[in-house]
This record gives structure tokens, C-alpha cells and sequence, in this order.
């Protein structure tokens, strides 16, 4: 039996994973060759998917990328045997974009086999949740609060802060609920987690059950991930049945069982607050704090609310010990970064390494500049609401606080490049159009300012009165920043005012003399 | 395209029912009655009203906040185009303009289409390295071009 690997990663999908796979099944049957096909997650660089690869007695050999219209010369070149072929890239370990990671939370995403209990327990899983046990809820979260884990959904709070708020408040019933919104363009970590290691994010939510008196756990998918929801409705299944999931977890004391959830096609919703309203089966507007959810969350228990990222960095910090985590990081950032290389750029995909690596190592080192082979323009960092960076900020390291001090924010890291084909213009003019669209409608700076931004900015671009009407944009900004309740009215000014400050030629202001310079 | 059933208030109730006793049984409701019909009819609100004890404005709050829930049949086949920077930064503002050409129908969040396909954006199919992207009928599709494009409604719309 020869065991081939094909991605069922909805990226690797959507270029063609199951065609090939289809593919590869024909051309073993017409040579009556027993072939097991395992769908397993990503191992994350998309330009080499659909990347097949085969097992040999020296390892895995990966072939990609792989269209089904090459699997045919592919199998007949020796693809099965491992045999050398143009599109033989090796042990995929070996090349040089995944030798360099630092990956602790994506170390078995495209390795196991995602849906197999047996598997992840092979790989190491399991380990947190045993270790957990026999520390107890008040040893976990000291654990949680060493490593300096900070939540990965953009915030950057301290996680083991949190989770002791929630131990601490008084309530008969508690939750987890896990924030797997990931509405940000320019990133997909948590895709991947959920598709690639499901059995992960489920032990790191039964720890923080334990941790903080909790029961019952929902993880809120965005209803774009539909693979996400399938795999992690039939890794809650066996997670029951493997007792992961249920009374006693792990043959511990301790009771946890979750559900998914899946939202409807709302950005705002990933603001922790309207995410609660939604599972409530209510309208997705944003709560006022306090009170916070870790006193009053979810139906107004003590809630835990995490991002996936934030979850699944728990199994190994409760099984490595805090400082095996905390060790790794620059500055109060500690520990890894999923980074999402996204956009206009060669290596796109999930590079996972401490903080302290610089914008510019990011883009043209990892990422290896942009796809098109142009000169790179400009890179939002952190989601529609970050910042646009210009290549004279390309020294900034990944940390949170060095990006808030250059007007930006790493958020859920994703890195989403543009070439010098990019309007600037434009893209401040979509900042606000999103805004517009996805606003919960709560508060009037959000709700009118955006609309009133793509006006004025449209103004702009038509030439009418280009310097009033551009401060009355930095008026906006500023009227939204101060009176907006959540992120999405506050921050929408980042990329807007990013845009504008590094990049004014796009809005009829002369170029700055720093870049006009080099 | 998916196979929906034509909406009746026995099948609803059913499919309410099925859902009814979850904690937040609101969403999950919408969502298996879009799953069955294709939409959810303004019909369906005092059901879901009368079965969970909400008011009517309550469970119509909730039906028209989220860009998911269909309030009239559903087209035929549903291409969703990513509009997100990502996308932006790979060419979709060219592609959609392409796509709207080739469909003759504007892209449009509330699926409103006069012909076969109906052209609605999406914000991000966390395939960001890889677009344009669309879903077409459910199922993802990465590195779109016009060709491709064209090609992938060819087979759509047979
Ligand atoms: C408009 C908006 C959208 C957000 N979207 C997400 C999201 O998709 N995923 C996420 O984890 N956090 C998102 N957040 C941040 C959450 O409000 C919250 O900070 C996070 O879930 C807390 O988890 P963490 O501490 O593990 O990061 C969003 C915030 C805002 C204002
Ligand atoms: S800032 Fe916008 S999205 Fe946030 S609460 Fe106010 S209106 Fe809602
Ligand atoms: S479906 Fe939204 S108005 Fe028709
Ligand atoms: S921006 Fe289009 S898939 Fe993410």
C-alpha cells in the first residue's frame, strides 16, 4: 500500500486538490496499484499547491504544484515510486520557506492526518491537556499568564489575565467560546487550524474549561469557511467518542462539550461583543463595556472569548511548560506569529516564527517579494482596519507595541502586499466603503462618517476642491476615532490616514521628500 | 447549483423544530431553512416566532442584520467574487468588471439577477495568497482569470 497525501485544504481545493486526487486514484487503478489517499491540511506555501506528496522508506517526497492535467506524465515519470520530476521539490521540510519557521502551533498542519484522533496523539497531542490535569485550574492559567501569551485576534490582551477574571467570577454556569470569525482579508490561520488540526484547538478549548470552570464551549465560524465547519463538526464527533469531549475529559474530573456555530456573512461579528449577540440569535450590534464578557458574556455567564490562534497556542504552552513559550519573542510580544503572507506576493502563505522579525525580512526575504515581479508599493499589515506600510517602514520589527508606535497594529497578522500598480486612493476609499457596508449601525461616526469618507474621497479623486475636502477626510478620521463604541468605526481611519501620510501623491499632495530622496 | 425544495409551512415547521431546542436556536434555524428552501420568506417569520416564543420583530431583527439569509428564492447559480484587498492586490477589480461584462448583470450583495447567475461580492475567502477568488455555487475556486472565468461558467450554466 502506498500512502499519497493531497491536501483537502479548501485552498488547495479550490486549485484543484480533488480533481487531482480523482486523478491519482485513476491512473493506481489502470496500474493495479493499492493507494491510500490521506486529505491532509496544508503545510502552508499555496504557489506548490496542490502539493501531492508520497511516502518512501526515506521519508516524504513532494511533488507540486499539481494540476490533474499533470498527474498523468506525473505517475508515469515514477510519482508513485518518488522518482526524480521537474516538479519534484523533495522533502518538503527541507526547503528553505519551512526550515526557517519556528512552528509551534502549526507543527503537525500538513503532516497528520487532520480527522484521525490516533494521528494527532502520535504527534505529540494530548500532552497539554494530561499535563493540565494534573496541575488543576489555578496552576493552568498561571501557566497561560507566564508564557505571555497574548490574544492572536488582534487585541493582544493578555490571555492568562482573562481566563483568571473569568476563574475568579462567581457563576453557576461559564463558557468558552472560541472566535473563529477570521474576517480579516490577508489572513487564514485559523482556516488552516481548524481544517489542518482540528483535534488542537479543541484540546486548548477543554483546558481553558477546566481552567476556568467552564462546560460548555461554541466555536463561531464565518459561514465563508465551510470546510472549517465540516471539520470541526466531525472532529467534535470522535472527540466524544475518544473522550476529549464529554464527562470526565481525559479521565480527569472535569466535564467540556462544544458545539460549532456558524455566522452569517457579518464582519462586524468578529467583534467579540456582536459575535455573543449573534450566538444569542440576535442582531450582531456591538455591547457596551463594561460589563466586560468575562463577568457577563454569552446568554450574561462568565465567558471566556478567544480567538482560534489564542486557543490552540495552549496545548503546547501547558505542554512544554510556559517558558518554552515565553523564551521565544522580542519585547512583551512573546512567543510565535502565525504571519499570513497574502496578496500580491511569490511565497504566499502561513509563516509561523517568534516576534522581532522585520516587516522588510517578511515581504522580500520570506515572501520573496511581490508575485508580479514588480517593485513593491505599499503592505497593509493587520486587516482592513491596519495600516498601510510604505517600503521606508520596511525596518519595523513584528511586535505589537513597535508597529502601534509607527500608526499601525499587527492584529490577527495577516500581511497583505501591493505593487506599484496600486491607487492608494482607492484602497483609503475602500477602507471607508467597508466600513459602510459592515457597520452594526450603532453609532453615527461609523455609520454616516464611512459613507459620508467615500464621498469625499470620491472628491477627491474627481479633482473638486482636492485640499478642503482632504481635511475634511482627516476631520472624519478623527471624529470616528474618538466616537466610534468598537474597532470597526475607530480603526477604519488607520488604513485611511496610512494611505495619506505615506502616500499623498495618490491624493494630489506633493511626495514626500524622504521617499522622493531614495 | 444546490437542491433546494419549494417552501412550504409543513416542511418549515419540521425544520424549525429540528433546531428549536439549542441554546440560541435563532441562527441555526435561519441557516437549515436556507439550507432546505434556498431562502427564508417573510411567511416563515411568525413560525419561527411562534416556536421559540420571540416576538415578530425580534426574529425579523435578526433575519435581515446578516447578509446570509436570502429573503427572496434563490437564483439558479450563485457566483460570489471576492472584493477584499487581497483579492484587490491580485487583479479582482479587473475580474469582476470582466465578470459583470460576461454575466450582463452588475455585482450586487442582494443576489437581485435577471439571468441565469446571479454576481454578489464576498469579503475574503481566506485564500488570500491566492486569488481572485469566488465561490461558485458553494464550491471554492483560487488564481481566477478572465479565462478561467469564462471557462468555469461554461461548466456552471450547461
Ligand atoms: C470589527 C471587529 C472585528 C473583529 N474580528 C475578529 C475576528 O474575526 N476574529 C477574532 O478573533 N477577533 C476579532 N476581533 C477582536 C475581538 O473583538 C476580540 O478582541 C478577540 O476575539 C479576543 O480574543 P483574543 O484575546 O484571543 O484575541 C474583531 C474586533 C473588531 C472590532
Ligand atoms: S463603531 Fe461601527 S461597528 Fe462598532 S459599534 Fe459603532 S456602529 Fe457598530
Ligand atoms: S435577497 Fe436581499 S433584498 Fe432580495
Ligand atoms: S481577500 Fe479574497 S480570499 Fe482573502
Amino acid at each position: 500500500m502506498i500512502r499519497v497525501f493531497v491536501p483537502g485544504d479548501m485552498c488547495s481545493v479550490a486549485l484543484g486538490a480533488d480533481e487531482v486526487c480523482g486523478a491519482l486514484a485513476l491512473e493506481a487503478a489502470k496500474r493495479s496499484m493499492a493507494i491510500e489517499i490521506v486529505r491532509n491540511g496544508s503545510r502552508g506555501l499555496f504557489p506548490i499547491e496542490p502539493l501531492v506528496e508520497i511516502e518512501t522508506a526515506d521519508g516524504r517526497i513532494g511533488y507540486g504544484p499539481v494540476f490533474p492535467e499533470d498527474v498523468k506524465a506525473l505517475v508515469e515519470a515514477g510519482l508513485f515510486e518518488g522518482k526524480p520530476h521537474a516538479k519534484c521539490v523533495g522533502k518538503p521540510e527541507e526547503l528553505p520557506f519551512f526550515k526557517s519557521q519556528t512552528r509551534l502551533t502549526f507543527a503537525r498542519n500538513g503532516i497528520s492526518d487532520p480527522l484521525s484522533f490516533d494521528d494527532y496523539v502520535a504527534h505529540g497531542g494530548m500532552k497539554g491537556l494530561k499535563r493540565a490535569l494534573e496541575l488543576g485550574p489555578v496552576a493552568i492559567v498561571d501557566e497561560v499568564f507566564q508564557s505571555g501569551l497574548r490574544g492572536r485576534g488582534g487585541a493582544g490582551f493578555p490571555t492568562g489575565i482573562k481566563w483568571k477574571t473569568v476563574a475568579e467570577a462567581a457563576g453557576s454556569k461559564k463558557y468558552i467560546v472560541c472566535n473563529a470569525d477570521e474576517g480579516d482579508s490577508g489572513t487564514f490561520a485559523d482556516r488552516m487550524v481548524m481544517e489542518g488540526d482540528p483535534f488542537q484547538l479543541i484540546e486548548g478549548m477543554a483546558i481553558a474549561g477546566i481552567a476556568v470552570g467552564a462546560t460548555m464551549g461554541y466555536v463561531y465560524i464565518r459561514s465563508e469557511y465551510p470546510f472549517a465547519v465540516t471539520a470541526m463538526e466531525q472532529t467534535i464527533l470522535t472527540a466524544r467518542k475518544r473522550g476529549l469531549l464529554g464527562k470526565g475529559i481525559g479521565g480527569g474530573a472535569y466535564d467540556f462539550d462544544m458545539e460549532v456555530r456558524m455566522g452569517a456573512g457579518a464582519y462586524v461579528c468578529g467583534e467579540e461583543t456582536s459575535l455573543l449577540e449573534s450566538l444569542e440569535g440576535k442582531r450582531g450590534l456591538v455591547r457596551a463595556k463594561p460589563p466586560l464578557p468575562a463577568h457577563k458574556g454569552l446568554f450574561g455567564k462568565p465567558t471566556v472569548i478567544n480567538n482560534v490562534l489564542s486557543l490552540a497556542a495552549v496545548p503546547y504552552i501547558l505542554a512544554e511548560g510556559f517558558a518554552a513559550y515565553r523564551d521565544y519573542g522580542m519585547g512583551r510580544s512573546r512567543g510565535t506569529m502565525p504571519i499570513q503572507l497574502a496578496g500580491n506576493i511569490k511565497n504566499g502563505g502561513l509563516y509561523e516564527t517568534p516576534f522581532g522579525v522585520t516587516l522588510g525580512e517578511i515581504v522580500n526575504v520570506i515572501g520573496g517579494g511581490t508575485d508580479s515581479g514588480r517593485p513593491v508599493r505599499a503592505v497593509q499589515v493587520g486587516g482592513p482596519l491596519g495600516a498601510y506600510f510604505p517600503p521606508s517602514l520596511f525596518d519595523t520589527p513584528f511586535d505589537y507595541e513597535a508597529f502601534a508606535a509607527k500608526d499601525g497594529l499587527i492584529g490577527h497578522a495577516g500581511v497583505t502586499v501591493f505593487d506599484d500598480t496600486a491607487d492608494m486612493l482607492k484602497q483609503a476609499r475602500f477602507a471607508m466603503e467597508f466600513c459602510a457596508v459592515e457597520s452594526c449601525g450603532k453609532c453615527t461616526p461609523c455609520r454616516i462618517g464611512s459613507t459620508r469618507g467615500v464621498e469625499v474621497l470620491d472628491k477627491i479623486a474627481a479633482g473638486e476642491d482636492a485640499e478642503a475636502n482632504l481635511v475634511l477626510i482627516e476631520d472624519l478620521c478623527h471624529t470616528m476615532k474618538l466616537g466610534s463604541l468598537c474597532a470597526l468605526g475607530g480603526f477604519t481611519p488607520y488604513p485611511v490616514m496610512s494611505a495619506l501620510t505615506h502616500f499623498p501623491e495618490d491624493f494630489g499632495r506633493p511626495k514626500p521628500q524622504l521617499e522622493a530622496a531614495e | 447549483m444546490p437542491d433546494y425544495i419549494a417552501w412550504s409551512p409543513e416542511k418549515a415547521v419540521e425544520v424549525i423544530g429540528a433546531e428549536a431546542d439549542k441554546e440560541g436556536a435563532l441562527m441555526p434555524i435561519l441557516h437549515a431553512l436556507v439550507r432546505t428552501f434556498g431562502w427564508v420568506p417573510d411567511e416563515a417569520v411568525p413560525l419561527i416566532a411562534g416556536i421559540l416564543n420571540l416576538s415578530r420583530a425580534d426574529v425579523h431583527g435578526t433575519l435581515t442584520f446578516y447578509h446570509d439569509f436570502r429573503r427572496h428564492p434563490a437564483p439558479r447559480h450563485v457566483v460570489k467574487l471576492c472584493q477584499a484587498e487581497a483579492c484587490q492586490a491580485r487583479g479582482s477589480v479587473a475580474l469582476t468588471a470582466h465578470a459583470e461584462q460576461k454575466l450582463g448583470t452588475k455585482i450586487d450583495a442582494h443576489g437581485h439577477t435577471h439571468g441565469a447567475v446571479s454576481l454578489e461580492p464576498i469579503y475574503c475567502l481566506g485564500l488570500c495568497a491566492s486569488g481572485p477568488n469566488a465561490l461558485v455555487d458553494g464550491r471554492p475556486h483560487a488564481r481566477l482569470t478572465p479565462d478561467r472565468f469564462d471557462a468555469l461558467m461554461a461548466e456552471t450554466v450547461r
